[in-house]
C-alpha cells in the first residue's frame, strides 16, 4: 500500500515537473510547480517526516510560489518573442543540460551507501520523540553555525534586494502617521445618547468658532431646495 | 462492532462518520452566521435585518442558498475556464480540511497529529491560491487588482501570525494542538500573552479578508475584488469559503488563546457545560468580535494596511517572542 502511494506521489511529481517546463503558459508552469511541491511534500510524509513536509508547504507553496506567481501574472509576456530564439538558444541549452547530466552520471558511478544507511533509513527519527524535536536537537546543537551563517547569507539577501530596489525621491508626499495623531482639536469625540443620535446642527455649532458676519451661513451649503 | 471498525473499511466507514458529524455542524454554523452578521449589523445600526423568511428570518440563509443554485453560472468570455470554475471549489476545500485537525474537545480531534498548528498554519497560508487564481482566470482587472492586493496582504499578515504562534509554541512545548490546549488549563494563554492575542486577532482579521482590511473586495474600488465575475454556485462557493474560514481562525484563536474546551474556572456553574459547549460559546464570541469591528472601524487604506503589518505588527511580535523566551528560561518555565 505504502509503495503504491509513493509511486502515485512520484509519478504526479515527475508529471507536473515536466509540465512546468513543457506548459506555454507561464501561469500555468507555476500553478504546475506548485503541484510539484505538494507530491514532494506528500513523499515526505510517507518517509515519516512530518515536519519537513509542514515546513515545504509552508514555505515554498505558502510564500515563495506566491512570490512567483505574482511576479508572473504581472509580467507581460509576449510569447511570440519569447519563441523566437529557441533556435538559437537550443543549443547551448542543451550543451550546459548535457554537462551537468554527466557530472550526474560521474557522481552516481563513485557513490557509496553508508555501511549504517540501511538501519538509518527504517528509523528516519530516533525511538519516542516527535521528528521536530529530532532536527530541533541536531540543528540547534551541532550545526548551530551552519544555521546562523544560513541566515545571515539570507539577511544579506534581503539587504541586497533592498538596496537594489529603494529610490529615494524627493517628490513623494509620504503620509506621517505619527505627526496626524499627535495633532490637537483635528477630531474631537462626542458622546452619543444610546439610540438618539446625535443632531448634526448641534454638533456643528459646538465644533465650528463662530462664524465670520461676511461668510456665507453653513446651513445653506447642504440639501436641494 | 469492533472487529468490523479493525477493516479497512470499518476504518474508511468511521472516518467518513466522523468527518460528517464535524463538517455537517460547521456548515449549518457558517450558513447562521451569515444570518448572524446581518442580524447583529442591523441592530448595530438600528435596522431590522432579515425578518421575514421564517421567524426572525431564521430560514434566510436557506432562501439565499436555494437562489444562489437557481441561478446560470456564467464563465466571461476569455477566462481560463478550469482554473475559473476551480478556484471557488479550491476555497471552499481548503477552509474544509483545515477542519481535520482542530479538537472540539479532549481528543475529539478527527486527526490528532503530531504538527497540527503546523498544518493549519499551512492550510490557511494556501487560501490565497483560490484569490490568485480566482482574480487571474477571471481576466478582468478589477478581479486581478483585487487578487494582486490580497495576495501581498495575507503573506504579510502571515509572518506576524507566524511569529505569534511561535510565541504560544515556545510556552507548550508542542505542536500538537490537543497538547497546545492542555497546557491552558490552568491559565489561558491570552493573560500572559495578552498583545499576542490582540495581535493574532487583528492578523486573523486580514488572513479572512474581513473588514477593516478588506481591500482584496473592497468595493468602493474594485467592485467586489477578487469575486467580480462569479455568479451562482461559485459565488455560494466563496462566499462559503470566507466564512468557513472566518469559524476556523476564531476556532485557532480558541485553541491557542482562550484555553479551547475549558471552562473559564473550573469550579460549579462554570463546569456544568461539557466542553464542546465552551468551546463553541468561545468561538461564537470572536465571531460576534469580528462582525463588531465590522459595524466600527472603516476601511483600511492599502499603504496603512502594508504599514500595520510590516512597521508595527512584525517588529513588535519579534520583540516580544525574544521576551518570552528570555522570560521563560530565565524563571526556568521552559517546557521539557
Amino acid at each position: 500500500m505504502i509503495a503504491l502511494t509513493f509511486y502515485v506521489f512520484a509519478f504526479i511529481l515527475v508529471a507536473c515537473a515536466v509540465m512546468v517546463v513543457t506548459s506555454r503558459n507561464p501561469v500555468h508552469s507555476v500553478l504546475a510547480l506548485i503541484a510539484c511541491f505538494f507530491n514532494a511534500s506528500g513523499l515526505f510524509l510517507l518517509a515519516g517526516a512530518e515536519f519537513l513536509a509542514m515546513i515545504l508547504v509552508i514555505v515554498y507553496v505558502g510564500a515563495v510560489a506566491v512570490l512567483f506567481l505574482f511576479v508572473v501574472m504581472m509580467l507581460d509576456i509576449d510569447f511570440v518573442k519569447m519563441r523566437a530564439g529557441v533556435q538559437r538558444y537550443a543549443p547551448i541549452g542543451a550543451v550546459v543540460g548535457g554537462i551537468l547530466f554527466l557530472e550526474l552520471l560521474l557522481v552516481l558511478g563513485t557513490w557509496q551507501f553508508s555501511t549504517d544507511a540501511q538501519e538509518l533509513r527504517l528509523a528516519a527519527t530516533p525511538a519516542n520523540i516527535t521528528n521536530t524535536k529530532a532536527i530541533g536537537r541536531i540543528l540547534y546543537t551541532d550545526y548551530i553555525y551552519l544555521f546562523q551563517i544560513s541566515g545571515l547569507i539570507l539577511l544579506v539577501a534581503m539587504i541586497g534586494a533592498i538596496v537594489l530596489t529603494l529610490r529615494s525621491s524627493t517628490n513623494t508626499r509620504r503620509q506621517s502617521v505619527e505627526a496626524q495623531l499627535a495633532r490637537l482639536g483635528a477630531v474631537e469625540s462626542l458622546d452619543v445618547p444610546l439610540r438618539q443620535g446625535v443632531r448634526m446642527d448641534e454638533v456643528l455649532r459646538r465644533q465650528l468658532p463662530p462664524p465670520p458676519p461676511e461668510a456665507p451661513k453653513h446651513s445653506e451649503h447642504g440639501g436641494h431646495h | 462492532m469492533d472487529a468490523f471498525l479493525d477493516t479497512n473499511l470499518g476504518h474508511l466507514a468511521l472516518t467518513v462518520a466522523q468527518t460528517l458529524a464535524l463538517l455537517v455542524p460547521v456548515l449549518i454554523a457558517v450558513a447562521y452566521l451569515t444570518w448572524a452578521e446581518r442580524k447583529v449589523l442591523a441592530l448595530m445600526q438600528m435596522r431590522k435585518g432579515p425578518n421575514m423568511v421564517g421567524p426572525f428570518g431564521m430560514l434566510q440563509p436557506f432562501a439565499d442558498a436555494i437562489k444562489m443554485l437557481m441561478k446560470e453560472t456564467i464563465v466571461p468570455a476569455g477566462a481560463s475556464r478550469y482554473l475559473f470554475l476551480s478556484a471557488p471549489m479550491l476555497t471552499f476545500l481548503l477552509a474544509m480540511i483545515a477542519w481535520a485537525v482542530i479538537p472540539v474537545n479532549d481528543g475529539w480531534a478527527i486527526a490528532d497529529i503530531n504538527v497540527g498548528i503546523l498544518y493549519l498554519f499551512a492550510v490557511s497560508s494556501l487560501g490565497v491560491y483560490g484569490i490568485i487564481i480566482a482574480g487571474w482566470a477571471s481576466n478582468s482587472k478589477y478581479a486581478f487588482l483585487g487578487a494582486l492586493r490580497s495576495a501581498a496582504q495575507m503573506v504579510s499578515y502571515e509572518v506576524s501570525i507566524g511569529f505569534v504562534i511561535v510565541t504560544v509554541l515556545l510556552c507548550v512545548g508542542s505542536l500538537n494542538l490537543t497538547d497546545i490546549v492542555r497546557a491552558q488549563e490552568n491559565l489561558w494563554f491570552a493573560i500572559p500573552l495578552f498583545p499576542m492575542f490582540v495581535i493574532f486577532f487583528i492578523s486573523a482579521l486580514a488572513e479572512t479578508n474581513r473588514a477593516p482590511f478588506d481591500l482584496p473586495e473592497g468595493e468602493s474600488e474594485l467592485v467586489a475584488g477578487f469575486f467580480v465575475e462569479y455568479s451562482s454556485m461559485s459565488f455560494a462557493l466563496f462566499f462559503l469559503g470566507e466564512y468557513a474560514n472566518m469559524i476556523l481562525m476564531s476556532a485557532l484563536t480558541t485553541i491557542l488563546f482562550l484555553g479551547g474546551w475549558y471552562p473559564p474556572l473550573d469550579i460549579a456553574p462554570f463546569n456544568w457545560l461539557p466542553g464542546p459547549a465552551w468551546f463553541a460559546l468561545k468561538v461564537a464570541a470572536i465571531l460576534f468580535c469580528f462582525i463588531w469591528v465590522r459595524a466600527t472601524f472603516p476601511r483600511y487604506r492599502y499603504d496603512q494596511l502594508m504599514r500595520l503589518g510590516w512597521k508595527i505588527f512584525l517588529p513588535f511580535t519579534l520583540f516580544w517572542l525574544v521576551l518570552t523566551a528570555f522570560t521563560l528560561k530565565l524563571t526556568g518555565w521552559l517546557p521539557a
